[in-house]
Formats: structure tokens, C-alpha cells, sequence
């Protein structure tokens, strides 16, 4: 490494202008990548990870401004420089994987194209040797069948392939430093998995500088050598990865830390000490005598043989007279799936994207009609009212969910307290503004929501606080079954911690069946008994958590444990 | 609270935008001209008097007078609530139908969007222009008819636009979880889905409003619905058409750029209503 480093950034601010006055979104940050070294930098939503990015790569929004600091690379200063220079440095020395591979890919030009169009642009390739050069790189990112796929459509390939596809421009015209911006959110572990091996590959092979921005500490850990962690604009503590988490400094790092759930961490484990202990005393629900008294082990929710077949390009858009192609082979989403949930259990449902387990929720959730199977909950068979009716039937209040999505799935026109009330009043008819006030605050109490913030816009809540609304709203009319998508994957760690511990809370003092459908197995072991595992619409192995965790059978499991970054938490 | 927020918020909306807040000012300025009109005009619109035809702008007509010797700035002034009196009636039932053939088509799907998307195919697929001529004459020659008439040919517009719009909203979360709340479908797109098409159909019925006030002077000018004494934008522009020749300007260009005014003033409209009806860029 040569005394000054390749790439430096020397406490840099960066100030938006927004119509309630300038905010600080960069206080002094300073950190520097010597060639060859992989940086992380960590932090949760708003540290400034991304604009630290941007302002890299000169990409800030109008209204943002560099206002002190410099950013030099290779001796180049980079801070406010002419848009020429930038120009010319984005993508042939200083390049980006942005976070949704999909947004970043132009919708109607085939990707052959686009690498093809990077490499002419900075003159690595003339029209001629462009589209070999194009094909080369999709090799080199392991797609599979690289001539033909130059031609094919981002629509038309995984959001893993949009993905190498997005690296595999960003490699180009290979650039000295590669900026990755959570490269894998919304991607699942094994993708994941594949996705940053392939980086750090091609990254070492090529002798590049990595700054990998992420939320996910265990990937920093694996994959860094040096971590940067950022909160509210600032640099709290860099370290590299070995001292990071083994002694953690700054309160900051240490609550961090601590609130990732790693293989062995339990659920109180995850937030600090006083949080838990002001479970309000209370706010102890009345136990539903009625429900307990009910024998406890009688199966609520019993599953069997769901089978959900979903057309396959039929021509039924184009010709919606036509009967269906009897034989046209039918893509089965779900496929003879059949399990049982207790009483008061909670059962985890996990899966990589496209195995099945939204479409088995949103049947549970009878949004969605199954092609055959039963589901008998609590000694009834619902699946004989067809998914539009039984939106009226008493039952529906039994079978809540709560969303993936906390922002998609509130109405942005409504308020907090409106949201809350909307079961309320359909479905348990409460009508009396007093009542209803009454039933929401005590709702927001359970979920820890400040009443003051009920009479706020969802895009006035920060990610936590939309949560806890839909969570309160989930539960507003006692339901039995409670079905969790994947809850706490659009949130920071330190929030998911908070939440699971409330969810956890409501679970044992509203006697509710949980199925927690997750990617994220560290979560599921600590919030389920019971896991079952799928793959391609079947059920692939099934039994307690911490058996099939940490002694998978099934190939499709081990592949799943395997695949999720580890770093080894101490104990602080 | 709620009220000296949104006053706050409207302050701000002008503030932030001059073109947004002379889009407004023009526009306070038309609805004056609409509501009292008749009671600011220094001359009776209808009143003749032969004795003073055709005089050029000056002290006591400042827009001149026309070849009866009537005062064009009444007339112009008058003839506000008339015009704009079509096009928002027009606009307002092609926004109400329009939309909710559209919400239905978008939420629905399936034999709804086919039967409600091929009639507004078939709407468009006339020359607009010719089709609301059409409509005029074979529903009679009135007010009335020239407001159904652009009515029916803006109707498409909102159609498409709530379908669109419907269409990407039919499926989210927050629908969802209506459903689970119980929610019947009728309930669902009046109250969740509804409301946040709301923004994009504001810019629609802002440009469309431009475009009806247009379609309304245009069918006048060529003879269809209102009718010569009444003051109107169209026909004023039609009556001074033959006096260009002779040197008489004054009779087109002043009604003439009254309309323009008027479509200028709703065409900038849009975004600033944009900005006030979309609860996210409230903060």
C-alpha cells in the first residue's frame, strides 16, 4: 500500500436544501480504501451510507451540495468537480451496482446492448468488437448461455440475473474502485450468497477496490476487510472487520451488534435491557377465557394437499373467448402442500423467492383461491366460500395478516388512526367515534405506538412506527391466526429487534397462532417452534426450528443455512 | 390546526413556484371575471347603438367597439362565466363518468375494462373535433348539448387515465389488507383506491379544462350552440373574422386572447394543484 491511499475522503459534509430549512446528511466523514481493499460501510436507514455514495460519483440530487471536504481518488480531487471530469471517471475508473438491479437496467433495450453501450462510451470497444466484449462479460458473471441471452430483456431474466447483469457493466471497462450499494436487498440468502462470491471473484481478481455499502453486518463481515460504521451522517467507528466485532467501541457499533440475530442469539438478547422491562404491566391483555378453555392442543389451522396452478402463457389475454388449453401445462405454485398449526403456536414458513410461500399465505389469508386442497381452520373448512365472499363472513376476522411492506400496505391517504380503525368498524361494527377512539388508543398502547403519532400520514412515520400500525391493525379484532409476511424485512436491525420482541409479547398475552413466513432463518428460529421449509411449491423438510436449523437434512436446506452470512456476535 | 395547516401548506405551494402562483392569480382573476362580471362592466354587453361602430380602442371603450357599437371589454368580460361555464360543466361530468368507468375497468378487470376500453377506443378513433359537431347537431343546437357533446369527447381521457391508475393501485397492500379488513370492493375503490388517483386526474381535468374551453369556443365559431346576441369567445372571434381585412383588429385579438389567457392560466394550473392535493408532498 502506498503512504497516501488510492482513494480518500477527508471529512466531507454534504447539506440538502429542503423546505424545512438545510439538513446535515454528512457531518465530517472521513475514511480512506488502499488498493485492492474491500471496505463496508454499515449504518441504518438515513446514516448517510448511499449519499456518501453519490456524492463519490458526483450524483446528488440537485438540492444537495457538497459543503466541506474533499474526495480524492488517485490523486484526483472529486469534491464538486467539473461534471466533464466526472463524467469521463464514472464507469471507466470509479463504478456502481445500484440497489434494485431492476430499476437500474433499461426496460426495453436488450442487456447485450446496454454492457455493449457502456464499453463504447468510455472507448474500451469499437461497434464492431462491442457486442464480444458484451458477451465476454456475461460469461465472466456466469450467465448461463451468453450469446443468447445478449439479446434478451431485463424483464425476462431473475432479479439474481439483473443483478450480473448490473455487475457485469459495472465491470466493463474495469474500474479501479467498485461501489456497491446493498447489492443484494431484496435478493434471497442463496442468491445472495451467489451474487457477492461473484463480486468479491471478480473484485480480487482484477485487483479492484470495493466500497460495499450495507445494512446486513454479517455480510460486512464476510466479505469486507475494513467497516466503516455510519449513524446520522457520521462516521462512529472503523475498525477492521476482527477488532469491529470483537471489541466494539462505540455504543453505536454495540447496539448494532447486539441486534442482529445471529445463530445463537435469543429474542430478549436484542434489544437492550430497559426496553423489555417497561412491558407495561397494564397493558396485559384479559385472557380470552373462552379460548383458553378450549382444549390447547387441538389443531387451529389444518392444511392439506393446497395445490395452486397458475397458467403458463396462455393466449387467454388475447382471446379471452377461447377455453383454456386443457393440456397446456400449468406452473404449479404450490404444489400438494399440507401442514397443521397448533394453538397458540407459531409456525415459520421459509423459502427463497418463488417457492411458494406468499401464494400458501395468501391462500391461508383466503385472498387468493387454491386450485384444490383443503384448509380447515379451527374445525371448519373455509376454502368452500370462494376468496370474494368470505371477505363478509365472520370468520374473516379470525385469519389476520401483517404486510411485508409497511409503506405499500397502509393507505397513504389515510391516517394512522384511520388504518387502525378500519377493522374495526367493518368488521366488529364499531360505529361510535368514543368507542373507536378508545379501542385504537388501546391498540396503540399494545403496539407501543405513541398516540399522538395516530393522527399522522403513513409517510410521516419512520419504517418502525408504520410497523406497529400494521401490526395494531392485524391484531385490532382478536384474530386466531395471525400471518406474518416476512414482517421485519424492509426494516433496520435495531427496529426488527424491537418488533419481533413486541411481536413476541402479543403472541403470549393475546393467545395468537403465528405463521411466520421469512427468508431470514435467523429470525425464524428465534420466533417459531416449528419451521417447515420450501422449495418449488413443495414442502421440503419440516420440524423444529433449532433441529432443522442447525441439523438441516434436506440439500435444499443446508444450501439455505449455508448461505447466510455469519459473523459471530460477542456478547457485549 | 387542520385548516391553518393547509393554509400553511397552500402558502407554501405558491410561494415555492411563481409560475404556480401566476397560474393562481390568473385563475382568481377569471373566476372574478365568471362570478360578477356583469356587475364590473362599465357597458351593457347586449346594448347596440349604431353611432358609435367599429371606434379603435380608446378612453371610454378600451378595448374599442364592435360593428354594433357594443363595448368588446364587456362583452369580453361577460362572456368569462359562459365559457367557462361549459367547460367546467363538461369537464365535471366527463370527470365523474370518466372516472368511474375507469376505476371500474382498472379494479375489475376482465369483461368490464374490455366493453369500457373498446368504447373509449371508439370514442377517439373519430377526429374529435368532428365528433362533437356531430353530437351538436344531432342533439339539437344548444348549450346544453355542446356541454354533452364535449363531454362525451373528453371522456376517454379520464377513462384511460383512472384505468391506468387503478390498474397499478388494484393489487397493493393496502387494498389487501382492506380485503382483510372486511372491506367490500365497492368500499374499497371509493374510499382507498379513489382518493390516491386523485393527483394525476387534478393534472387531467387542469389540462383538459384548457382544452374544453377551446372545444366550447370552437364549436361556437363555427355556428353551433350559443347564439348570436349572447356574448361569447368563440362566436366574437368568429363576428370579428371579417373585419380583420379591413384594418378592425381589435374585435379578434381581445377575445381572442381571452381564451388564450384562459387555457394559458389552466394548462400551468396543473402542477400547482398537483403539488396541493397530494398528501406526500405535505410535510
Amino acid at each position: 500500500m502506498q503512504a497516501s491511499p488510492f482513494f480518500s475522503i477527508n471529512g466531507l459534509s454534504v447539506q440538502f436544501k429542503t423546505r424545512n430549512g438545510i439538513v446535515d446528511a454528512l457531518r465530517d466523514v472521513s475514511f480512506s480504501i488502499g488498493k485492492g481493499q474491500v471496505i463496508g460501510v454499515v449504518g441504518e436507514s438515513g446514516s448517510g451510507k448511499s449519499v456518501t455514495a453519490y456524492s463519490v460519483l458526483g450524483l446528488l440530487d440537485r438540492v444537495g451540495k457538497i459543503s466541506g471536504g474533499t474526495i480524492t481518488f488517485d490523486g484526483i480531487p472529486l469534491a464538486n468537480a467539473p461534471d466533464k471530469l466526472l463524467k469521463d471517471i464514472r464507469g471507466r475508473e470509479i463504478s456502481m451496482i445500484f440497489q434494485n438491479p431492476r430499476a437500474a437496467l433499461n426496460p426495453i433495450r436488450p442487456i447485450g446492448k446496454q454492457i455493449a453501450d457502456v464499453l463504447i462510451e468510455h472507448a474500451q470497444a469499437t461497434q464492431a468488437t462491442a457486442r464480444g466484449k458484451a458477451v465476454e462479460m456475461l460469461r465472466t458473471v456466469k450467465i448461463a448461455d451468453p450469446e443468447r441471452r445478449y439479446w434478451a430483456y431485463p424483464y425476462e431474466l431473475s432479479g439474481g440475473m439483473c443483478q450480473r447483469v448490473v455487475i457485469a457493466m459495472a465491470l466493463a471497462c474495469n474500474p479501479r474502485l467498485l461501489i456497491a450499494d446493498e447489492p443484494t436487498t431484496g435478493l434471497d440468502v442463496i442468491t445472495q450468497k451467489a451474487t457477492m462470491d461473484l463480486i468479491q471473484t471478480l473484485t480480487q481478481t482484477r485487483d479492484m477496490s470495493v466500497m460495499l455499502i450495507t445494512h446486513d453486518l454479517g455480510l460486512a463481515a464476510q466479505y469486507c476487510d475494513h467497516i466503516v460504521v455510519m449513524q446520522q451522517g457520521k462516521v462512529v467507528e472503523a475498525a477492521p472487520v476482527d477488532t469491529l466485532f470483537k471489541h466494539p467501541q462505540h455504543p453505536y457499533t454495540q447496539a448494532l451488534i447486539t441486534a442482529s440475530p445471529g445463530p445463537s442469539s435469543k429474542l430478549a438478547d436484542l434489544t437492550p435491557h430497559q426496553s423489555h422491562a417497561e412491558t407495561p404491566a397494564q397493558l396485559k391483555v384479559q385472557p380470552k377465557t373462552q379460548r383458553v378453555a378450549e382444549a390447547q392442543n387441538r389443531d387451529l389451522l389444518e392444511v392439506v394437499n393446497l395445490v395452486k396452478a397458475f397458467p403458463t402463457q396462455t393466449s387467454k389475454i388475447a382471446r379471452p373467448w377461447k377455453q383454456k388449453n386443457k393440456h397446456a401445462a400449468d406452473f404449479l405454485a404450490v404444489n400438494q402442500v399440507s401442514f397443521r398449526i397448533k394453538r397458540g403456536e407459531s409456525l415459520g414458513l421459509v423459502g427463497q423467492s418463488g417457492s411458494g410461500k406468499s401464494t400458501t399465505s395468501s391462500i391461508i389469508t383466503r385472498l387468493l383461491d387454491p386450485t384444490s386442497g383443503d384448509i380447515i381452520f379451527d374445525g371448519e373448512n373455509i376454502t368452500q366460500y370462494p376468496a370474494a365472499k368470505f371477505t363478509h363472513l365472520p370468520q374473516r376476522a379470525n385469519i389476520q395478516m401483517v404486510f411485508q411492506d409497511p409503506t405499500d400496505s397502509l393507505n397513504p391517504r389515510f391516517s394512522a388512526f384511520d388504518s387502525i380503525a378500519q377493522p374495526l368498524i367493518h368488521l366488529k361494527k364499531l360505529t361510535q367515534r368514543q368507542s373507536l377512539q378508545q379501542k385504537v388508543e388501546q391498540l396503540a398502547d399494545w403496539v407501543d405506538l405513541p398516540r399522538a403519532l395516530l393522527s399522522r400520514f403513513p409517510h410521516q412515520l419512520s419504517g418502525g412506527q408504520k410497523a406497529r400500525v400494521g401490526i395494531a391493525r392485524a391484531i385490532a379484532v382478536d384474530p386466531l391466526l395471525l400471518i406474518l409476511d416476512e414482517p421485519t424485512s424492509a426494516l433496520d436491525v435495531s427496529v426488527q429487534a424491537v418488533i419481533l420482541n413486541l411481536l413476541h409479547r402479543l403472541k403470549q398475552q393475546m393467545d395468537i397462532s403465528y405463521l411466520f413466513v421469512s427468508h431470514d432463518l435467523n429470525v425464524v428460529r428465534l420466533m417459531c417452534e416449528r419451521v417447515i421449509v420450501m422449495n418449488q411449491g413443495q414442502i421440503v423438510e419440516a420440524g423444529p426450528s433449532d433441529q432443522v436449523l442447525s441439523h438441516p437434512q434436506a440439500d435444499y436446506t443446508r444450501a439455505l443455512v449455508e448461505a447466510i452470512p455469519h459473523f459471530t456476535p460477542n456478547p457485549v | 390546526m387542520n385548516l391553518k395547516q393547509t393554509i400553511r401548506h397552500f402558502h407554501y405551494v405558491l410561494t415555492e413556484n411563481p409560475v404556480t402562483f401566476f397560474a393562481f392569480f390568473l385563475f382568481g382573476v377569471i373566476i372574478l371575471a365568471a362570478l360578477f362580471g356583469p356587475w364590473l362592466v362599465p357597458y351593457d354587453p347586449l346594448a347596440t347603438n349604431a353611432s358609435i361602430a367599429l371606434q379603435p380602442p380608446n378612453a371610454s371603450h378600451i378595448f374599442g367597439t364592435d360593428q354594433l357599437g357594443r363595448d368588446v371589454f364587456s362583452r369580453v368580460v361577460v362572456a368569462t362565466r359562459l365559457d367557462l361555464g361549459i367547460a367546467t360543466s363538461a369537464v365535471a361530468l366527463a370527470f365523474v363518468v370518466g372516472s368511474a368507468l375507469g376505476c371500474m375497468a382498472g379494479f375489475f378487470g376482465g369483461w368490464a375494462d374490455r366493453v369500457i376500453g373498446r368504447l373509449s377506443d371508439t370514442i377517439m378513433a373519430f377526429p374529435l373535433f368532428v365528433l362533437a359537431m356531430g353530437i351538436v347537431s344531432a342533439l339539437g343546437n344548444s348549450v346544453e348539448n355542446i356541454v354533452y357533446a364535449t363531454a362525451i369527447i373528453n371522456l376517454p381521457f379520464y377513462a384511460r387515465v383512472a384505468r391506468a391508475e387503478t390498474f397499478v393501485r388494484r393489487d397493493a397492500g393496502f387494498v389487501q389488507a382492506a380485503r382483510l379488513c372486511g372491506t367490500s370492493d365497492a368500499r374499497i375503490l371509493t374510499t382507498q383506491v379513489f382518493p390516491n388517483i386523485l393527483p394525476p386526474m387534478m393534472i387531467q381535468i387542469s389540462l383538459n379544462m384548457g382544452w374544453a374551453i377551446l372545444n366550447a369556443a370552437g364549436l361556437s365559431f363555427i355556428g353551433l350552440g350559443v347564439r348570436p346576441p349572447d356574448a361569447e369567445w368563440g362566436i366574437m372571434v368568429a363576428e370579428g373574422a371579417s373585419y380583420i381585412i379591413s384594418g378592425e383588429w381589435w374585435l379578434v385579438l381581445f377575445p381572442g386572447v381571452a381564451l388564450m389567457l384562459c387555457v394559458f392560466c389552466f394548462n400551468l394550473l396543473g402542477d400547482g394543484l398537483r403539488d396541493l392535493v397530494d398528501p406526500l408532498r405535505r410535510n
